[in-house]
């Protein structure tokens, strides 16, 4: 459990992945990447252990990702082969919406 | 969140595409390229002990290297114009010290001799062989710290800067432009100066699209023109001005078409553009969307878009309301709320004239030494007059400075101008407010003719006078070879105002 500020950015403890933060709801989140808690992009804890294979759906660099109430918005930075999760809960691939370019 | 950032995700995702291109002197650099550089020349950042990175020098692979290289080195970059007088630069370098220069090989010398400053040649900037020591680890992730320090022109008074923090412009670039979103043919015709926030925003937006940046230090249409065939532009940014004098050189030509048929995209923004620039550049692109993007250095660029498909509809569309919005500057990007405010702050109906309000995360309306200008809800009064019609179209009116106050009654130059310009044989207009002993002020207009033809005066004052009521009708109206512009496409009222004033 973490509390998730807009700009924060976490790496997996099981795979290459790393997020930041778009934006979140306030308190404590389960942000969990192939089923285990993802940990400060600074930490110096140990990575490794297993995908929880019902988290291995991966994760894509510049993608965005949701959960159901919209609420938590994440931008995965680098890829990775685990799936991110919030209490348990898969988060969804967000759509984007094409803009005109203008610079 | 950090500007890095960007340049670290193009850098793991296509590392060996072409990144920037010097138009004038054909050097380039990967996306691994400009990375390791930031590197590098952010570890000469740090161990200059500079607070700032100041870059004085036209567009050039070191304007990407240098925005780049503050973020990591956690230091603001300050782009400073090239175009002042050796004493306004001066003034503004001592505002920034200590400081690491980045200039023109002529101005070392003399500007490194003031105090707390080291100057370093553009040249050597881009020498890897002067820049051997490398940052260990990564930038700052603090979304608080000052990314980019820009000062405003200071037309009345000193020069304000212009705080962004790295949370306004990841905000800017994550809601308005898709990763990877560019193919690797796709190439970017930069023309703006680096100084300005379009300048700033178009390097972050290709990066973080992976679209090849061609850079045109300075803007001629010959010039222009030929890098855009040249370099098989699929994309490019221009002020009003520019657009005119590249629809005036195809005219010139004598070609039927631009002859540029990877231009896919062409946005324009940074002034009033004239229907009739608009409507025949249209002519010799046919196959170009057109955008035309409404921004602020404040508000870390566009905040307001009109794109391709609104444009098409409106040059077909018969109905008046709808036609008219192409002269709009579209509607506001997701994340941004605008709202028109009459001078008392209430919010003003669909169609009513007043100062433009924006609230978002891009937003930052702060500026050294003074905090941030936005009231407790997050609003920046941009002290640009405009109007909203049903549909959230938005159509500038000017600075709201520039109202025009006869006789207790606001006038809005741009009111006033847009029928002005509809006479056939007027091709710019810019309407002041004058001195005037009965009136408080007089309307006052400076017209110039279209090639060919000549201005009757009184003609144009009765066809004005059809059209509104009298009070707008000018008071003067003179006849100028020309408008004053600045070099972004700005007109320059002031100097309108002072020699219609004079006369």
């Amino acid at each position: 459990m973490a509390e998730l500020k807009t700009g924060g950015r976490f790496k997996s403890a099981v795979c290459t992945a790393e997020i930041m933060v778009v934006s979140a709801p306030a308190g404590d989140v389960d942000l969990t990447c192939g089923g285990v808690a993802m940990l400060d992009s600074t930490s110096d804890a140990a990575t490794g252990g297993e995908i929880h294979p019902d988290h291995a759906v991966g994760v894509a660099i510049g993608k965005r990702y949701i959960n159901e109430e919209e609420t938590l918005e994440v931008l995965c930075v680098k890829n990775g082969d685990g799936g991110l999760a919030v209490a348990g809960q898969l988060l969804l691939q967000k759509d984007t919406k094409k803009l005109p370019k203008t610079d | 969140m950090n500007v890095m950032m960007l340049l670290e995700m193009a850098n793991a995702a296509f590392p060996e595409r072409t990144a920037f291109t010097d138009g004038s002197s054909g050097e380039s650099f990967t996306y691994a390229g400009l990375f390791e550089a930031a590197r590098h020349r952010a570890a000469s950042v740090r161990a200059s002990g500079a607070s700032r990175l100041v870059k004085l020098d036209v567009s050039n692979l070191a304007t990407p290297l240098s925005l780049f290289s503050s973020a990591w080195a956690g230091v603001p970059f300050v782009p400073l114009n090239y175009r002042l007088t050796d004493v306004e630069i001066e003034a503004l370098l001592k505002r920034v010290t200590p400081a690491y220069l980045v200039t023109q090989a002529d101005r070392v010398a003399t500007l490194g001799a003031v105090a707390e400053v080291n100057a370093v040649a553009c040249a050597d900037f881009l020498d890897a062989a002067q820049h051997s020591q490398a940052v260990e680890g990564e930038w700052s992730m603090d979304p608080d710290e000052v990314a980019v320090l820009l000062f405003t022109s200071g037309t009345t008074g000193e020069p304000k800067a212009a705080v962004l923090r790295h949370k306004h412009l990841v905000s800017y670039i994550l809601s308005s432009v898709e990763f990877a979103s560019a193919s690797e043919e796709e190439a970017s015709l930069v023309c703006v100066p680096p100084y300005h926030i379009a300048g700033i925003a178009a390097v972050m937006s290709s990066v973080y699209s992976g679209r090849h940046v061609v850079q045109l230090p300075n803007f001629t249409a010959p010039a222009w023109i030929q890098l855009a065939r040249q370099h098989k532009v699929s994309s490019a940014f221009v002020v009003p001005t520019m657009l005119a004098r590249i629809v005036e050189h195809l005219e010139a030509e004598g070609s039927e078409t631009s002859d540029m048929p990877n231009l896919k995209s062409l946005a324009y923004g940074g002034g009033k553009m004239p229907l009739s620039v608009i409507e025949k550049a249209m002519k010799f692109f046919p196959n170009t969307d057109f955008s035309n993007a409404y921004g602020l250095t404040e508000t870390s660029s566009t905040i307001c878009v009109l794109g391709p498909d609104e444009h098409r509809e409106t040059v077909a569309s018969t109905d008046p309301l709808i036609r008219r919005r192409l002269v709009s500057v579209g509607r506001a990007l997701p994340g941004v709320e605008i709202e028109i405010r009459d001078d008392e702050g209430k919010l003003l109906e669909a169609g009513g004239r007043g100062e433009i309000y924006v609230r978002g995360e891009q937003v930052s309306g702060e500026y050294e030494g003074r905090g941030s200008v936005t009231d407790a809800e997050g609003w920046f009064p941009t002290r640009d007059a405009g109007s909203m019609d049903e549909e959230g179209y938005l159509f500038l009116e000017g600075r709201a400075d520039d109202v025009i106050v006869r006789g207790g009654e606001n006038l809005s130059p741009g009111e006033i101008e847009d029928v002005m310009l509809t006479h056939p044989d007027v091709a710019d207009v810019a309407v002041v407010g004058i001195p005037d002993e009965q009136w408080g002020e007089a309307v006052a207009a400076a017209v110039v003719a279209k090639p060919g033809a000549s201005i009757d005066v009184d003609a144009l004052k009765t066809m004005i006078n059809e059209q509104l009521r009298s009070s707008r009708v000018p008071a003067v109206i003179s006849v100028w070879p020309e408008l004053p512009y600045n070099e972004t496409g700005k007109l320059l009222r002031r100097v309108v105002k002072a020699e219609l004033s004079q006369s």
